[in-house]
């Protein structure tokens, strides 16, 4: 296939644009620097649409489609914002901060948190869904680093960082729906697991203070996951 | 002084840390204080609600009987209700003991941690609702003011606003925590 095959064209918020046919709505946008926001997605990992924060609307689907797995298509006419979307995503945040306790001020991610700035960014000032109040452990069996399950949102950052960069595998999933829990190995204490190699790569990438370093606290929680782009394009430069 | 807005501030399940930032405002809160009557407060001696009052500021989760039954005669006696703060709007602190409910904390209080005079008070204290709740989640709200606590900034704008008679919103401006 030529290149000029493999170029799609569409308009997103009214704007013409061209993107590779292998791109999702969501990277056709940010190379363009329309704003959708996101939450699971992080680049340099895959896309799982865990979220649902980057819906948006594609003229002719009956429903919102989560930009970060779905391709750009020809002709495709996409709104990003809308009366009707801002609805959904004021609504999925609300979900977020209903189902488990995110108490900001208490927090060691306070101040660093992509959920809480999400609450600002999308004008979020208080949540109508009632509070669940979930029973949650926190496991701080490991020498370097504590998982706090009232803090985590279930975008499997750290799962998918685990496999896919480090290899690892130490993290997984256990249970369904809200009940559902990031776990490290076959749910035994973290400080325990065997395959674990503390790299500590799980922890830069959580979103919210479900991961952190035991001994840090205020500006010193800064997590920095922009080291996974760099880290993917360096190993594809070994492949053969 | 019949065109000065009249003001309430309260205090319910809180650390009072939204009223210190209130008085942070320093100097501005004289700028401000020609424009409104406070009626009733923490801050000063009146000991019951008034009738009316414009605008009241709460601070704090709805945790006791006693909380309760104020809000609603705040609510019924008030034109605009402000949520001021996390624990009004989310419970945050205050609202922690939600995931175990209140007889545990009050345990670990009065018997756990005391040598003396084990027991827990009945007697002249309000009792706790078994779940602490956002004001919201019981008397509607006009204004919601997140922070832990809300900025002095932060006040003094949704102050200024609402004396200038407009309902200010706070989305994208202030956050949690």
């Amino acid at each position: 296939m030529s290149a000029e095959a493999n170029i799609r064209t569409l308009t997103i918020d009214g704007a013409d644009i061209s993107a590779r046919a292998d791109q999702t709505i969501l990277e056709a946008a940010r190379e363009h620097n329309i704003a959708i926001p996101t939450l699971c997605h992080l680049e340099g990992l895959s896309e799982v649409g865990a979220c649902r924060l980057c819906l948006v609307e594609v003229k002719g689907a009956r429903r919102l489609l989560p930009a970060c797995v779905t391709r750009v298509e020809e002709g495709m006419e996409v709104t990003t914002h809308s009366a009707k979307i801002d609805r959904y995503r004021q609504m999925i945040l609300e979900l977020f901060f209903a189902e488990r306790n995110h108490v900001c001020s208490v927090c060691v991610a306070n101040g660093n948190c992509e959920l809480q700035n999400l609450a600002l960014e999308l004008g979020m000032t208080h949540v109508e869904i009632p509070y669940q109040y979930p029973q949650l452990p926190v496991d701080a069996s490991h020498p370097r680093f504590t998982v706090d399950h009232n803090r985590c949102v279930l975008c499997t950052r750290c799962v998918r960082v685990c496999s896919e960069i480090e290899g690892a595998n130490t993290w997984g999933v256990m249970g369904r729906g809200a009940q559902s829990l990031v776990i490290t190995d076959l749910k035994e204490p973290w400080g325990e697991s065997e395959t674990c190699t503390s790299c500590g790569k799980c922890v830069q990438v959580c979103p919210t203070g479900a991961l952190f370093e035991k001994g840090r606290a205020g500006t010193r929680t800064a997590k920095h996951p922009e080291f996974l782009p760099y880290l993917r394009i360096m190993r594809e430069g070994d492949q053969p | 002084m019949t065109d000065r807005k009249t003001l309430a501030t309260v205090w319910l399940d809180g650390c009072s840390g939204c009223h210190m930032s209130l008085l942070d405002m320093d100097e501005r809160l004289i700028e401000l204080s020609s424009q409104f009557v406070l009626l009733y407060s923490p801050l000063v001696d009146r000991k019951t609600f008034p009738e009316r009052v414009d605008v009241t500021l709460v601070e704090g989760a709805v945790a006791s009987e006693e909380d309760l039954k104020k809000i609603r005669r705040i609510r019924e006696h008030t034109g605009v209700l402000v949520s001021l703060g996390d624990c009004a709007l989310t419970g945050n602190v205050s609202a922690m003991r939600n995931t175990c409910g209140p007889q545990p904390v009050l345990l670990r209080v009065y018997q756990e941690n005391v040598d003396l005079k084990q027991h827990v008070p009945t007697v002249g204290v309000p009792a706790l609702l078994d779940r602490v709740r956002p004001v919201h989640e019981v008397v509607p709200v006009d204004v919601f003011v997140p922070g832990c606590p809300p900025s002095a900034d932060t006040i003094y704008q949704v102050l200024s606003e609402l004396l200038a008679g407009r309902v200010p919103t706070l989305g994208g401006v202030a956050h949690f925590g």
